[in-house]
């Protein structure tokens, strides 16, 4: 017997909720308890009383579950909305990472290079080592952080995605 | 100044404000302030159960057959962890429930204190929302809010967990008023331009059919009204999920019985070949649907739920109309009025009806030896219909004979377990049915397995002078497990025969309940007789015929043409796809 699976298709989410205790695992629960992916989610305050978070989430699905996750998410109580912002169109998605190089000689001067191009920073040095600061988009990462495995890539920290629409209008 | 009162005092008030007339618990450790102030207040009647599941049950038993949102009270740790499978059971059945929890001093959560549970963790997906309250001024507008939520919008379950020091610390109370929520606001109105639609699909359509479900009777009485007029103007059959039962009346001439796994086979043939299917506050389950690509295949579907998350999650939908049931009803009655459409002719599609309902899908073989559970069932009725009493059952065969065989005419008269499916729901349902309504004749049809899930819930019963019946269709076996291993496993009865049952005559009586056993044809009517004579509770032991199994079925993953009529139709073996399916 083989056990079925649909056509996924990647979309990022903006969902802004009351920043009450417990709704993280509310939201990361709801995605386990009903069998949906979380490739990446962030999280935080976006108002200065602190009493409203923005949780944006990267889920792979087929558009039926899609529908399902987003009205699944409405349905939580604190949630006030939901917006799928690849459905929606035109949206830039951000992330930062932080990529540790250890080396020396040409793996050095290459790295600096190479870091220079993806428009890197070197936020910490030593003879030995740099820790570069990249943000981008998921590809753009990915694709540094894979070049940085040939110069010495120790060690990395992503953020995950941030995402907002383009356009005068909130989401 | 308002006088500052003790977290649990704040809790009573609270639920007096709110008009709680019945709280169903358990007391203990950490809810010992509360227990106090109800003692102190006497303005709460608490009905002292023998296990927090059956509280819970009892307190969905009371909420279904009155519409008001039952009240749960236990203690932390395994007061907490007894009630989540009452709190699931509200969950998919949508019922309006309030659970307080007890829980250790907020300085010890996290400590693995005694009779520690996460209860806000463990409960947070089997309610429609949960609170920790750690701060006594709180504790007032949680509780409102916690039953402005479990009652509004789709009902659920929702828990409220109060720290013990919660319970002693003191904060002033003021009654709020009308709860506007932040971001908790369900739509009751239909969208004009929808209803307007599907009123269009409905005049014109050859072959409607109505698909009812829990939601009618959730949207209160005057829905199931609005159901039988609807059904009126436009001649259309009308079929129901199994709870949804009452909604439209078993007697009333569009009624095609219940669909499904143990539908009818006018229902279930309705479905397959209308051209129009409107479903009013259903949901498309598993056990109503059978194969997903081979249900309804030709119709178009209007679906109108409360839930927009209902909307497409199994069935691809045609109209979707996200409201309460209710308002949507009297929205396109009153449409259909206005606009003076004439009753649509739908000559041909009743032929065909009647040519399916021809196939009595519900008749059984009668026998003079042995007591058919489903005569039980009938004989039931005959004794008792006049008196519309309320039916509870558990869980099983003898859960979907009541379904197929007892008529019901009136909404919040048919208490069971549809979702979840869980055995030993109908007892303290049957308690908390009769709590709610204290001249109502109350019967759980039980199985032997079943009923000894809760049956330390005889007790409750005796206690509070409850005068519920419990008629047991007693085969001997877990009869729905034995049926699917005759269907899927050649018959191989592993683990299914109720080996040990108890005396249930001797077992009634010692709880002080009366006992009768009734074991031949002859002896039903005058059992039933005696058991409604008698002014107080009653435990029926009726012997049935062992291996009686109820049809029609459609197996698990097949469409609604492939329906089994009869137990000689049966195969015996399953393929692996069929296996895997529930």
């Amino acid at each position: 017997m083989q056990i079925r699976e649909e056509k996924a298709e990647r979309h990022t989410l903006a969902v802004i909720v009351d920043n009450e205790p417990g709704i993280l695992a509310r939201i990361a629960g709801l995605f386990t308890a009903r069998g949906y992916n979380i490739e990446s989610l962030t999280v935080s305050e976006i108002t200065l009383d602190k009493a409203v978070s923005r949780i944006t989430i990267v889920t792979t699905a087929s558009p039926a579950t899609l529908e399902q996750i987003v009205a699944q998410l409405e349905r939580l109580v604190p949630v006030h909305q939901v917006t799928d912002l690849t459905a929606r169109g035109a949206h830039v998605e951000r992330e930062l990472a932080l990529v540790k190089v250890a080396g020396s000689g040409d793996h050095r001067i290459e790295a600096l290079r190479l870091a220079e191009v993806y428009r890197a920073r070197v936020v910490d040095a030593t003879i030995a080592s740099f820790v570069f600061e990249v943000t981008g988009t998921i590809e753009k990462i990915d694709k540094f952080v894979e070049l940085m495995g040939e110069v010495g890539l120790v060690e990395v920290a992503r953020t995950g995605i941030v995402a907002i629409a383009r356009g005068a209008e909130a989401a | 100044m308002t006088t500052e009162k003790s977290g649990a005092d704040i809790l009573v008030e609270a639920l007096c404000d709110l008009g709680v007339e019945v709280v169903f618990g358990y007391p203990g450790g950490a809810v010992l302030p509360i227990y106090d102030a109800l003692f102190r207040s006497q303005r709460i009647k608490h009905i002292l159960v023998r296990h927090e599941q059956a509280a819970t049950h009892a307190a969905e038993g009371y909420a279904r057959s009155t519409g008001r949102p039952g009240v749960v009270l236990v203690t932390s740790g395994p007061g907490a962890t007894n009630a989540v499978t009452g709190i699931t059971d509200a969950l998919l059945d949508s019922i309006p429930m309030v659970v307080i929890t007890g829980q250790v001093p907020t300085n010890l959560i996290g400590s693995d204190a005694f009779q520690e549970a996460d209860t806000v963790g463990i409960t947070r997906h089997c309610t429609k929302h949960n609170y920790l309250v750690k701060d006594p001024a709180r504790l007032g507008p949680v509780i409102h809010e916690a039953f402005h939520i479990a009652t509004s919008g789709r009902p659920g379950p929702v828990v409220v967990d109060i720290p013990k020091n919660v319970q002693v610390a003191t904060a002033a109370y003021g009654a709020p008023g009308p709860i506007q929520h932040k971001t908790y606001r369900p739509a009751l109105e239909a969208d004009p331009a929808l209803i307007e639609q599907v009123v269009d699909m409905l005049a014109a359509a050859e072959r409607p059919v109505f698909y009812t479900g829990g939601g009618v009777i959730n949207a209160g009485p005057r829905a199931s009204e609005l159901l039988v007029e609807l059904a009126h103007l436009t001649g259309a059959p009308v079929t129901s999920t199994l709870m949804g039962l009452g909604a439209y009346p078993a007697t009333g001439p569009q009624w095609l019985g219940m669909l499904g796994m143990h539908g009818t086979y006018e229902a279930n043939m309705a479905m397959n070949q209308a051209d129009l299917v409107v479903n009013v506050g259903a949901r498309f389950d598993d056990r109503v649907t059978g194969r997903l690509d081979a249900f309804s295949p030709n119709s178009r579907k209007v679906h109108i739920d409360i839930d927009r998350s209902s909307i497409n999650k199994t069935v691809r939908i045609d109209l979707a109309i996200v409201a309460d049931a209710g308002h949507a009803l009297a929205d396109m009655v009153r449409l259909w009025r206005e606009r003076e459409h004439p009753r649509p002719d739908l000559t041909d599609w009743w032929q065909r009806l009647e040519e399916w309902r021809a196939k009595k899908s519900l008749s059984f073989p009668e026998s003079r030896t042995e007591i058919m559970p489903q005569r039980a069932v009938r004989a039931l009725w005959e004794a008792t219909h006049e008196r519309a009493p309320i039916i509870t059952t558990e869980v099983g065969q003898h859960q979907m004979w009541a379904a197929q065989h007892f008529g019901f005419e009136a909404p919040n008269k048919w208490l069971t377990s549809g979702g979840l499916g869980t055995m030993g729901y109908g007892l303290p349902a049957a308690i908390g049915a009769q709590l709610g309504n204290p001249e109502a004749l109350v019967i759980d049809i039980a199985g032997e397995a079943s009923i000894q899930m809760n049956i330390q819930e005889l007790a409750t019963a005796s206690q509070y002078r409850l005068p519920v019946k419990v008629f047991i269709l007693n085969n001997e076996y877990m009869g729905m497990v034995r049926q699917w291993q005759e269907l899927t496993y050649e018959s191989r009865y592993s683990e299914s025969y109720s080996d040990s049952l108890p005396d249930f005559v001797k077992l009634a009586e010692a709880y002080g309940w009366k006992g009768i056993r009734i074991e031949h044809p002859d002896q039903l009517e005058q059992g039933i007789a005696d058991m409604l004579a008698y002014d107080g509770p009653v435990m029926v032991d009726c012997m049935v015929a062992k291996l009686a199994n109820c049809f029609p079925m459609i197996p698990s993953g097949a469409a609604h043409t492939d329906m089994i009529l009869q137990a000689n139709e049966v195969s015996g073996t399953m393929d692996d796809e069929a296996k895997a399916l529930v």
